[in-house]
């Protein structure tokens, strides 16, 4: 039936949304890095909203642990935040320590301390190093990574992983240090000062990056807070939160280091704050690895929560009768029916777990606290206003990581 | 949470943060392990007892997150919430507690207060079913818009259903 010309409504004038691009960015986008989706709603170039969708990389890592033993869980962790593999470890063995109430050795929390640093120090080249790249700074990326391969050599030696390490174990680590990862470690102590001076003379002035960055996705203190922020992104807007002084966890209470903070809160501000941690991480490295105590890395035969070494199992009763304890299917780690929440300054933010144990080998329930889910909620915050060109820039000072966004 | 013994431990009330909770609420049970507090407020009090602690200086939510008690030993409820708080200036955390039933688990949204539960509550719901009323826009954030059920929830399986398999295949032709 045709319609006549009269039912047809035709608007008296357009709405001014009418006018409005909607672009999708991502899920498969050079400049996510990872899987996100953006859908922007764009006037010319300039972003007028931002819809954030993620769930792309959604693996159910909280259901499977569930289902893994507390030793188990950790190589997942590695695939949370994998540009910081060491600090998840840490993290995850951190909160399940809590909830069993595992006193660590002393040459345990300076081991931990020395590594998580080093995932901090890899972390911070990646995602400034991507934030250069993306805004047209290819050489600083390249000084970022090659960096970044020393610091998975040190990993390489110390536990055979690169990548994935899966190096902390419940009360102790899988690997001690070893002479060469020592000297492995303090020759990148000594090489990299210099590169972190590269570095900064090559970005810190910069008249495109300055122009690219500051500025550009301001966060307030008062936002900051409310929106959850911690990490840099936090610090950067001036909120001095640093769990590593606030709450010193592992060695961290013996070590000389300043928290670093800024208060312009831009994009900026938040590549400053990370230069400048890698600083004061490589301070905390020098003085643990000047200052490892000596003596075992794990807990005690005694404690039944760490595996003897095999010369411990083959020579002494106390060691068979531990490692048949932890083997055995219907045995393990005694777990109180009881609830814990523990949680260390991971590079991107505060990194917990609360965990609930029911008395079983597994976790009853293994709820991860992931820095970055809060730092991509404030994603259309922080970008309206702004050019489509400064999406990359926002996105890559947040660092988000979708695999600990989706876990 | 299980029945706890370490309920009436003396240091528990001297808590000036659970004494202005008990002050609102009535009676709140109170617990400490691992030198870490918990509260269990009411649902119908949830809000208050939050908006109360975040003018008592916690002003960060650090976690808005739940656990499934339906295979847990001695549980009185089905649904915990757990509401993590901390204060930017002094190091301090307060866990709060909040239970629900089924079969309509509700509790009110804490958008009004922080920002920051937005996600977070969405997630929760997600994952859990848990409604959260108030919320400015309630949708799932993990799982697809079409999934039907809540995953994390204890009844829920490990493997077999939501897999890529029970999914109808859309072919180029039926598209």
């Amino acid at each position: 039936m045709a319609i006549a010309p009269t039912e047809i409504e035709t608007p008296s004038e357009a709405r001014s949304e009418d006018y409005l691009w909607t672009l999708n960015f991502g899920p498969q986008h050079p400049a996510t890095h990872t899987t996100l989706r953006l859908v922007l709603k764009l006037e010319g170039e300039r972003v007028v909203d931002a819809v954030p969708e993620m769930g792309y990389l959604h693996s159910g890592f909280e259901k499977i642990g569930e289902h893994l033993t507390f030793n188990q869980y950790v190589t997942v962790t590695d695939r949370m935040n994998y540009i910081s593999p060491m600090a998840n470890n840490v993290a995850w063995h951190h909160s399940v320590e809590t909830l069993l109430g595992i006193d660590l050795t002393p040459r345990c929390t300076y081991i931990r301390t020395i590594v998580a640093e080093l995932a901090r120090i890899s972390d911070h080249l990646l995602s400034n190093g991507a934030v250069g790249l993306d805004t047209g700074a290819f050489t600083y990326f390249l000084y970022a990574f090659y960096q970044r391969e020393v610091i998975y050599d040190i990993f390489e030696t110390l536990c055979g992983a690169r990548f994935t390490n899966s190096y902390t174990r419940v009360g102790g680590v899988s690997q001690d240090f070893t002479p060469l990862v020592i000297e492995k470690t303090r020759a990148f102590l000594k090489t990299f000062p210099k590169t972190l001076n590269d570095m900064e003379r090559l970005l810190n002035r910069n008249r495109i990056f300055v122009d690219r960055t500051k500025g550009v996705g301001l966060l307030t203190k008062e936002e900051a807070i409310n929106r959850g922020a911690t990490g840099p992104v936090a610090r950067a807007s001036g909120v001095t939160r640093d769990l590593r002084r606030d709450d010193p966890y592992l060695a961290y209470s013996d070590f000389d280091f300043q928290v670093s903070c800024a208060s312009a809160g831009d994009c900026y501000a938040r590549y400053l704050v990370r230069m400048q941690e890698m600083r004061e991480s490589l301070k905390i490295v020098e003085q643990a690895i000047e200052n490892l105590p000596s003596g075992p890395v794990d807990v005690g035969i005694d404690e039944r929560m760490a595996l003897p070494t095999k010369k411990q199992v083959y020579s002494t009763i106390e060691g068979t009768i531990s490692h048949f304890e932890l083997s055995m299917s219907n045995r393990g780690f005694e777990v109180p029916c009881e609830e814990a929440y523990a949680a260390i300054e991971a590079p991107n933010g505060e990194l917990g777990f609360y965990l609930v144990g029911d008395g079983g080998e597994q976790a009853y329930r293994a709820r991860c606290r992931p820095p970055s889910v809060l730092n991509f909620a404030m994603f259309p915050h922080l970008i309206r206003g702004h050019t489509l060109s400064d999406v990359v820039a926002v996105l890559g000072s947040l660092n988000i990581i979708a695999a600990e966004l989706d876990r | 949470m299980t029945d706890s013994t370490e309920t009436k431990e003396p240091k528990a009330v001297e808590n000036p943060h659970v004494v202005a909770l008990i002050e609102l609420c009535g009676t709140v049970e109170s617990s400490t392990f691992r030198n870490q507090q918990r509260v269990v407020v009411p649902a119908e009090k949830s809000l208050d007892a939050l908006s109360l602690l975040k003018s008592r200086g916690f002003d960060l939510l650090i976690d808005v997150s739940c656990v499934d008690y339906l295979e847990y030993r001695g549980a009185k409820h089905r649904y915990g919430l757990v509401y993590l708080l901390a204060s930017t200036t002094g190091h301090q955390r307060l866990t709060i507690r909040v239970f629900v039933d089924d079969p309509e688990p509700t509790v009110a949204s804490v958008v009004p207060l922080w920002e920051a539960a937005n996600w977070l509550e969405r997630e929760v719901w997600d994952l859990f079913g848990i409604r959260f009323t108030g919320h400015p826009d309630l949708r799932r954030l993990v799982m697809p818009e079409e999934f039907t059920a809540h995953p994390l929830r204890k009844d829920y399986p490990l493997q077999g259903r939501g897999e890529r398999h029970n999914f109808p295949v859309i072919t180029r032709d039926h598209s």
